[in-house]
């Protein structure tokens, strides 16, 4: 894990890029949208806490 | 039809949704969600910052271009001097060459502003820039007296001169007549080498400069700027719209403008560009107006995703 | 959860005492204004029982956001385009306004796929929708006008490779990207207040609209029941 931060974090790292044909992807570019589609899933599953109650 | 009973026919269609909430409710504190979440993000940014910071990979000077691939610099100056570059050859808004803009049809939006920006590219990137040295080339009086037939003989020759020599270096070029070309570029790629020609075509004998039109033109023309942009994968065939330098990301919202550039017919029609704009800006009306376009409207009915959302809901009616 | 009934609300425009006592335009306006979105609907304590979920907090998500984008570009803009190349306080004040930017556009994101899915649109709250769309569009110009001023290698190779769409498109005569005076004039100036409006008029309407209820609610539904009790057995009131 750390390794995986420490190439990200070097700006002087070059990209890193995965491909699939026509299709191409720079993993900054794929880490955030997988974030995204995470977030929208958890969002629909997680429980929402149940609000305070009022006096 | 009088206003409340539009009113109540519009109620009638939409049901619940039209009117005020008159069922139960939960305390909702809006400010304190404010501070949550103020608090939240807050911590994100700052600490997404700190761990990966941001790219900032140095810009390119025309002098870092002259020293570093100085046989590009004279064959993309060659190709200024005789109209040949791709911004020689661009249309509207930089000059009026002739079936150079992309349309579509009889619809021709390039040609539409007109010649708003113009750059005469010898000119402006060769001939002016020289002569504002304080020791011009001799040569430069035997150009400005050739005529067009000549500069453009001169110009095509060396240019095939430069692709056959070794390296494609000036310096292995056979002898020909090349008229004052090769003095030119050369006397060009000193003033560029010694950092000058950054100034010169930016300022243009002014002392303040917010334009680089110029510079990121003359720049593009050659294939130095190409290709480190290519190493980077930033150029459009590489989904390069979406890419930041390096690893971090980028404009990843512009995936489906960038996807276009990636398929035929796109990928290799001429009017590339004005096709994809086009297409995403139908695609853009749409997504906004969605509430009024049948079918896109109902997707949300036919794919029960708000069961989940409203689970506790939909589990207590 | 916490349930309680909603108190009585007169719902019944042009019936409020406002129209009969506002003479002036000023004070139609107010009147209007003041019917459309009372003080307790811009600035509620309590929402319907069925806006619980996670896909809620997506929107204030981009909101804060935005908040943490101006404040960092509020610096950069005070210190003029150039200072985070040779500041690290620039640099660091420079990366909070990039990722700042990446979570407006993320939570932006799945807050429109969550009120995609709800058919948010619903009741009147079409416009609404629309002024969603239009931040996300606006904000992806601001976005791109923002990669423009980072004066480094990758806003050269954007301002020279941005400019084929633009010219195509007819504008680039006028919203020339390789023209840094105009590009920092619109980043600065125009589209945040673009954004900054249409956001604002976003979120007025969603408080003057309320939360859509539940695709398919009916009257019947238990939280439209008087005393209506949740699942845990509290009492509603």
């Amino acid at each position: 894990m750390h390794d995986f931060v420490s190439i990200l974090a070097s700006l002087d790292s070059p990209g890193i890029y995965l491909g699939w044909g026509a299709f191409q992807i720079q993993l900054g570019n794929l880490i955030v949208i997988l974030v995204m589609i995470l977030l929208f899933v958890l969002a629909l599953f997680l429980p929402f806490p149940s609000g305070r109650k009022r006096k | 039809m009088s206003t409340t009973n539009l009113r109540a026919s519009r109620a009638d269609k939409d049901g619940l949704a039209r009117r005020p909430w008159r069922g139960t409710v939960r305390e909702y504190d809006l400010f304190k969600e404010l501070t949550v979440a103020l608090v939240v993000m807050g911590i994100i940014t700052l600490g997404l910052s700190a761990v990966f910071g941001s790219p900032d990979e140095p810009s390119v000077t025309l002098k870092s271009w002259a020293i570093a691939a100085p046989a590009d610099f004279v064959a993309t100056a060659t190709a200024e001097l005789g109209g040949t570059s791709e911004t020689a050859g661009y249309g509207p808004p930089y000059n009026k060459t002739a079936d150079a803009t992309q349309t579509l049809g009889p619809l021709d939006l390039q040609s539409f502003s007109g010649v708003q920006l113009p750059i005469d590219t010898a000119n402006d990137l060769v001939i002016d820039p020289l002569t504002t040295l304080n020791s011009p080339p001799p040569e430069l009086a035997d150009w400005v007296t050739a005529s067009d037939a000549q500069r453009t003989t001169w110009t095509t020759a060396y240019s095939d001169a430069l692709t056959k020599a070794t390296d494609n270096d000036p310096a292995n070029v056979a002898a020909g007549d090349y008229g004052p070309v090769p003095v030119l570029t050369d006397s060009l790629l000193t003033t560029a080498k010694q950092g000058a020609l950054d100034g010169v075509l930016t300022a243009k004998d002014k002392f303040y400069n917010f334009d680089y039109t110029r510079g990121t033109l003359f720049l593009g023309d050659g294939a130095y700027f190409g290709d480190l942009a290519t190493a980077q994968h930033l150029t459009g065939d590489q989904w390069g719209m979406m890419n930041e330098t390096g690893n971090t990301p980028g404009q990843s919202w512009l995936w489906l403008f960038s996807f276009w550039y990636q398929v035929e017919p796109f990928a290799s029609a001429p009017n590339a560009d004005l096709l994809v704009v086009l297409m995403m800006l139908v695609l853009s009306v749409l997504l906004t107006l969605v509430p009024f376009i049948p079918g896109l409207r109902d997707i949300p009915r036919w794919i029960p995703v708000h069961r989940l959302i409203w689970r506790d809901y939909y589990r207590r009616r | 959860m916490s349930l309680r009934e909603h108190p009585g609300t007169n719902t019944d425009p042009g019936a409020t005492p406002e129209d009969a006592d506002y003479h002036t335009w000023t004070g139609k306006a107010r009147g209007w204004l003041l019917r459309r979105l009372p003080a307790d609907k811009l600035l509620p304590e309590d929402q319907p029982s069925y806006v619980a979920s996670w896909i809620y907090v997506f929107g204030m998500g981009a909101i804060v956001s935005l908040v943490f984008i101006l404040a960092s570009g509020v610096i950069l803009g005070l210190n003029g385009p150039a200072w985070y190349h040779v500041s690290d306080l620039g640099h660091f004040v420079n990366s909070v306004h990039l990722w700042s930017v990446e979570l407006f556009f993320m939570t932006m994101v799945v807050h429109l796929w969550g009120k995609y899915w709800m058919a948010a649109w619903r009741g009147g709250r079409a416009l609404t929708w629309i002024t969603g769309m239009g931040a996300f569009l606006v904000s992806i110009v601001t976005a791109f006008t923002g990669y423009l001023l980072q004066t480094n290698f990758d806003s050269q190779w954007i301002a020279f490779e941005g400019k084929d769409a633009l010219n195509a498109a007819g504008i680039g005569a006028w919203f020339n990207v390789a023209n840094l005076g105009q590009i920092f004039m619109f980043h600065i100036i125009l589209l945040p207040l673009a954004v900054g409006a249409v956001v604002a008029l976003h979120v007025v309407l969603v408080r003057m609209h309320g939360v859509v209820p539940p695709l398919e609610a009916a009257e019947t539904d238990a939280q439209l029941q008087r005393g209506a009790q949740g699942d845990t057995g509290e009492a509603g009131r």
